[in-house]
């Protein structure tokens, strides 16, 4: 593809994509978008068919967070644009790295309310980190390159492309152009530069502020992930000796089966990552941004911690929390100028006297652990022990995805997290129905891993019609559809806060046939009711890989996720499990 | 006392949808604006939005950390009230009949304000100044009857050096 070479605005959109790398484009062709859809077919990218424009945009979402790479989707105006926006937001709130494509009417249609048309600009300009509506088929190229620049750079996030239809349709004279090949030098950013260095006195700062601290607390964030920061951290972690807490956003980012790491915070994290946090006298917090979700009640948040605060995105920096020492940069980065600082001042020799926390932590460790009481014979399956059977029959590298709700925090509470990039979920936005279309995402762009969805059975409803996607693009993913009957954690907030009033929370116990249903969109699928059952179908599950499987496992709808700080309430106040309680009653 | 309204300069580029940008961003994260001016610039490929925000509606340093982040935004400066100077505009139009019009001449001559445009019945004034004092003219011009009055938006610019 010579330069200087005239081709459609069309043809120039599919190049730009070959020439970004793309490999795999999560698409619904519509008629603003159509001219795009005739040079697909000549192109080297895969284009997944999916059944509904939110499935490109999750699979875009699964593909990005498994890959590192900008996951692409592509629709068309109006309802299609309209229908991406929920994993737009989704991407946003979790700093996910994608594109999306949307087609829209003839630029000299616009404005007129043509058939197809909404100001996807304008709606999406509060849910994507940057957006373009291109007017001239010759600035495709350059925007395009410009467009994966935003989405991969700084803190990562969605952009989306508009692109009129008259300059991609080779019939119409406004879509010629000459070819270029576009690089760094073409693009027209003046306002977008990133800051990936940390400032090296503040980061003097904090390594003394870290070493002189006797209840330390490495609180790791999302943004490891997104900086490929892991190596850094764990050198960090095992140089100064400091627990680690991972958020729901950075399960993986510190293997959970560290003898430092203490899971996950905040408000269904364990207790000891809660209590840690709280009680510290400094918090590490490394691409992360204080979320409602892990503070809790603010004004009772770790009352006694210095903050260290790292983070890419300089507004995340005092947003939430006044910090001591605040730096704007790239955590992976900072992080390696923390280590050298460290190992400057002393390294691990160097380090204040800690052994009262160590002891005082692993105490927390051994009385408040993770709990369940297995089920009685004959009754319904508890939820978190076909969690612990799928971690125990599946191999550690294996990705899981997951959606929004009691299944969700029971995957990340009881799933052992050892490799970064396995854990695919919905954070900021908690996307029901996420699970399913990011799995195939993962997929896709992790072809050899073995991919699990586990959902529940108010997320299955909403996006169960990609796995229509996945048999017949041949993308074989497993789900675990953990079935209780009710959209559960609702349930739980109405027994524990509405005086067991459940409003619009059950879901019916056969209808639909989940079996059935699964096997009409060409899965294979198992119904799984008894413990015993549980491990031979996961089993079973695994050697099928001619297509997507479905297990269904049908579980006990009376079920709560613990430990819970009530929303609104201090994490001092966090609610362990029933046959806890007494112990913490003791401490108190 | 700290100022509760602080000028913010900001030079973006000059595309459309940039001036949507900012005032969504302003809405969505609960910043109120209490002036906004928006012009060109001796360059073309930028133009200048000048406001003052309400900085007990938020920080300051959150309002231009999350106006960096557009795209659009190529510089954001903070002018400090006291090393700055700012103006805004008004044009009003004002009654002046036979019985008041000397006055409102006296008035006008004594404050610098520029008649535009007049008939036997009004007088159309312009008039330039700091916001507190297009506050206090206003005051003095609204005994006379005030038919029609808007304002601009301030501009600022910082004070030179000494």
């Amino acid at each position: 593809m010579s330069d200087n070479q005239q081709i459609s605005g069309g043809e120039a959109l599919v190049r730009s994509l070959e020439h970004e790398g793309v490999s795999s484009i999560f698409g619904y062709p519509g008629g603003a978008i159509l001219p795009v859809y005739d040079p697909i077919i000549d192109s080297s990218i895969r284009h997944i068919l999916v059944r509904h424009e939110q499935g490109a945009g999750h699979m875009a979402e699964g593909y990005a967070h498994a890959t590192g790479e900008p996951g692409v989707a592509m629709v068309t105006s109006g309802p299609g644009a309209t229908n991406v926006v929920t994993p737009l937001a989704d991407a946003f709130l979790d700093s996910v790295p994608m594109v999306c494509i949307t087609g829209q009417v003839p630029y000299a249609a616009i404005g007129t309310d043509a058939f197809q048309e909404c100001d996807t600009t304008g709606i999406t300009m509060a849910v994507t980190k940057h957006n373009f509506l291109v007017t001239e088929a010759q600035d495709i190229p350059r925007i395009i390159h410009e467009a994966f620049h935003i989405a991969t750079t700084g803190r990562p996030g969605p952009v989306l492309v508009d692109i009129p239809k008259d300059i991609v349709d080779p019939t119409n004279a406004r879509s010629a152009m000459n070819w270029y090949t576009a690089s760094d030098a073409d693009m027209e950013l003046p306002g977008y530069a990133p800051q990936m260095e940390g400032d090296r006195e503040l980061i003097r700062q904090a390594a003394e502020l870290i070493r002189d601290a006797e209840r330390p607390v490495l609180y790791v964030g999302g943004g490891i992930l997104k900086a490929r920061a892991a190596e850094a951290l764990r050198e960090l972690a095992e140089m100064v000796q400091i627990p680690v807490v991972t958020t729901l956003m950075a399960r993986g980012a510190f293997p959970d089966s560290h003898e430092l790491c203490l899971g996950m915070p905040g408000m269904h994290g364990n207790y000891t990552a809660v209590t840690a946090m709280q009680q510290s006298d400094l918090l590490i917090s490394l691409g992360a941004r204080f979320d409602d979700r892990v503070t809790g009640k603010l004004d009772g948040f770790a009352p006694d911690a210095k903050i260290i605060h790292v983070d890419i995105d300089a507004a995340e920096l005092g947003k939430v929390r006044q910090y001591n020492v605040g730096i704007q940069g790239d955590c992976r980065l900072v992080i390696e100028g923390i280590n050298h600082a460290m190992r400057e001042l002393g390294g691990t020799e160097a380090q204040a006297d800690r052994s009262a926390w160590r002891s005082t932590v692993s105490g927390w460790q051994e009385n408040f652990p993770l709990t369940y009481e297995q089920s009685a014979p004959g009754n319904k399956l508890k939820p978190q022990y076909v969690i612990e059977e799928l971690r125990d029959g599946n191999p550690a590298d294996t990705i899981v995805a997951s959606g929004v709700g009691q299944h969700q925090m029971y995957a990340s509470q009881w799933w052992q997290f050892d490799h970064p990039y396995t854990w695919v979920n919905s954070g900021g936005l908690g996307t029901m129905g996420f699970s399913i279309p990011a799995a195939i995402g993962a997929k896709v762009g992790k072809p050899d891993s073995r991919v699990w969805a586990i959902d529940g059975d108010g997320c299955f409803q909403m996006t169960a019609q990609e796995l229509v996607t996945a048999s017949v693009e041949n993308i074989p993913i497993k789900v675990a559809l953990l079935n209780n009957s009710y959209l559960g954690m609702v349930r739980q907030w109405q027994e524990m806060f509405y005086e067991e009033r459940y409003s619009e929370v059950y879901l019916q116990e056969r209808v639909p046939d989940y079996v059935k249903w699964a096997e009409a969109m060409g899965c294979a699928a198992i119904r799984v009711e008894a413990p015993e059952e549980v491990a031979p179908a996961i089993a079973k599950a695994n050697e099928i890989n001619d297509r997507p499987v479905v297990v269904e496992f049908v579980t006990d709808a009376g079920e709560n996720v613990f430990p819970m700080v009530p929303a609104g309430k201090s994490n001092s106040e966090v609610v362990v499990d029933p046959t806890q309680q007494h112990l913490l009653d003791g401490e108190g | 006392m700290a100022e509760r309204f602080h000028t913010i300069v900001t030079t973006v580029e000059n595309k459309p949808g940039v001036l949507a940008r900012v005032a969504g961003l302003f809405s969505r994260r609960g910043f109120n604006i209490e002036s906004l001016a928006v012009a060109p610039t001796d360059d073309d490929r930028f133009s200048r939005i000048t406001f003052t925000v309400d900085v007990e509606s938020a920080p300051l340093e959150q309002v231009v950390k999350q106006l960096n982040k557009l795209i659009n935004v190529v510089e954001i400066r903070e002018l400090d009230p006291a090393a700055s100077v700012s103006r805004e505009l008004m044009l009003v139009t004002v009654s002046a009949d036979a019985t008041h019009r000397k006055e409102l001449m006296e008035l006008i001559d004594d404050w610098r304000a520029y008649v535009l445009n007049e008939n036997t019945e009004q007088i159309m004034l312009s008039f330039s100044a700091r916001p507190a004092r297009l506050e206090e003219f206003e005051e003095k011009l609204r005994p006379f009857g005030i038919a029609e009055i808007q304002r601009t938006g301030r501009v600022a610019l910082q004070s030179l050096a000494d």
